[in-house]
């Protein structure tokens, strides 16, 4: 091979891989255009917020307690944003990221939801039946048991002082 | 509080706690009523308000439950849950007091 054809060649490999390189590079730079799924993140946000926020703040109030509602009405927007959020990442892959994260934040947080969901309608309702306690007219036990200071008490030293007493059982903190 | 002594009510709470726990929680909470220790948990057996190996390492615990008892010690009252996190509101229990044993009746 002459000279000048040995020059040739080498200029078109060299053309070749700065072609690869620029080509790769451009892959990559579209790949970080690819934007943000920012609805799945804000519906795992939502769906995480609404579970937390029942025992930190809305177990305290009972009208937010025994029927959980504010809870459940902030599962509808976190739902939506998980199902918007996943529809696109799989619909629109060139523009939207999530394909891998969004499947997976939407399982933990449907999980989250159905634990939920199971403690709240299931398990704090699995109580032994309500015959076995005394009713109205019977007459009730008299006991002595001692107060947080140790001091024993009786329900008969109770009764003669008040007109009335009302006993809470409660669970306890164990 | 007052709404229950003012009708000549005491309110009295029982559960498995120790006097201790229960020492701490009166005192966290600001409560002034007694609090009463249970730890075999008899007086829950005998009131029929045993939630058997509900506590923790299965110790058996109290249900939630209130019974209004009157100076006789007939029991006039009862409210029992049905699921643990509803709980007789101090409203719903003064409403059943008034209306089970109302003041004006007993005291003359």
């Amino acid at each position: 091979m002459d000279l000048p054809g040995l020059v040739l060649a080498e200029s078109f490999l060299l053309e070749t891989k700065a072609d690869a390189a620029w080509l790769k590079a451009d892959k990559l730079r579209n790949r970080m255009k690819r934007r943000w799924n920012s609805f799945v993140w804000a519906g795992f946000g939502i769906a995480l917020l609404a579970i937390l926020s029942y025992f930190l703040v809305f177990y305290r109030y009972p009208a937010t307690r025994d029927v959980p509602w504010v809870t459940y009405l902030l599962f509808v927007p976190a739902v939506a944003l998980l199902v918007v959020g996943v529809r696109r990442a799989f619909e629109q892959p060139e523009q939207y990221r999530g394909k891998i994260s969004g499947p997976i934040l939407s399982t933990i947080s449907i999980s989250l939801i159905g634990l939920f969901c199971y403690m709240v309608l299931v398990l704090t309702k699995e109580l032994p039946a309500a015959s076995a306690a005394l009713h109205a007219g019977q007459q009730a036990p008299d006991f002595t048991l001692a107060d947080a200071s140790g001091k024993p008490v009786a329900l008969a030293d109770i009764l003669k002082k008040n007109r009335a007493a009302v006993l809470v059982f409660y669970r306890g903190y164990w | 509080m007052q709404d229950f002594h003012s009708r000549g009510v005491e309110v009295v709470a029982i559960s498995v706690d120790s006097c201790e726990d229960s020492k701490k929680l009166c005192q966290s909470r600001g409560y002034t009523f007694p609090f009463l220790s249970d730890p075999k948990a008899d007086v829950i057996r005998r009131f029929g308000v045993l939630h058997p190996r509900a506590g923790m390492n299965d110790q058996d615990i109290a249900r939630p439950a209130e019974f209004l008892v009157d100076a006789t010690g007939t029991i006039r009252w009862v409210n029992l849950t049905d699921d643990i996190r509803v709980r007789a509101r101090p409203e719903n229990v003064l409403t059943a007091i008034d209306a089970v044993m109302p003041v004006a009746a007993s005291n003359r």
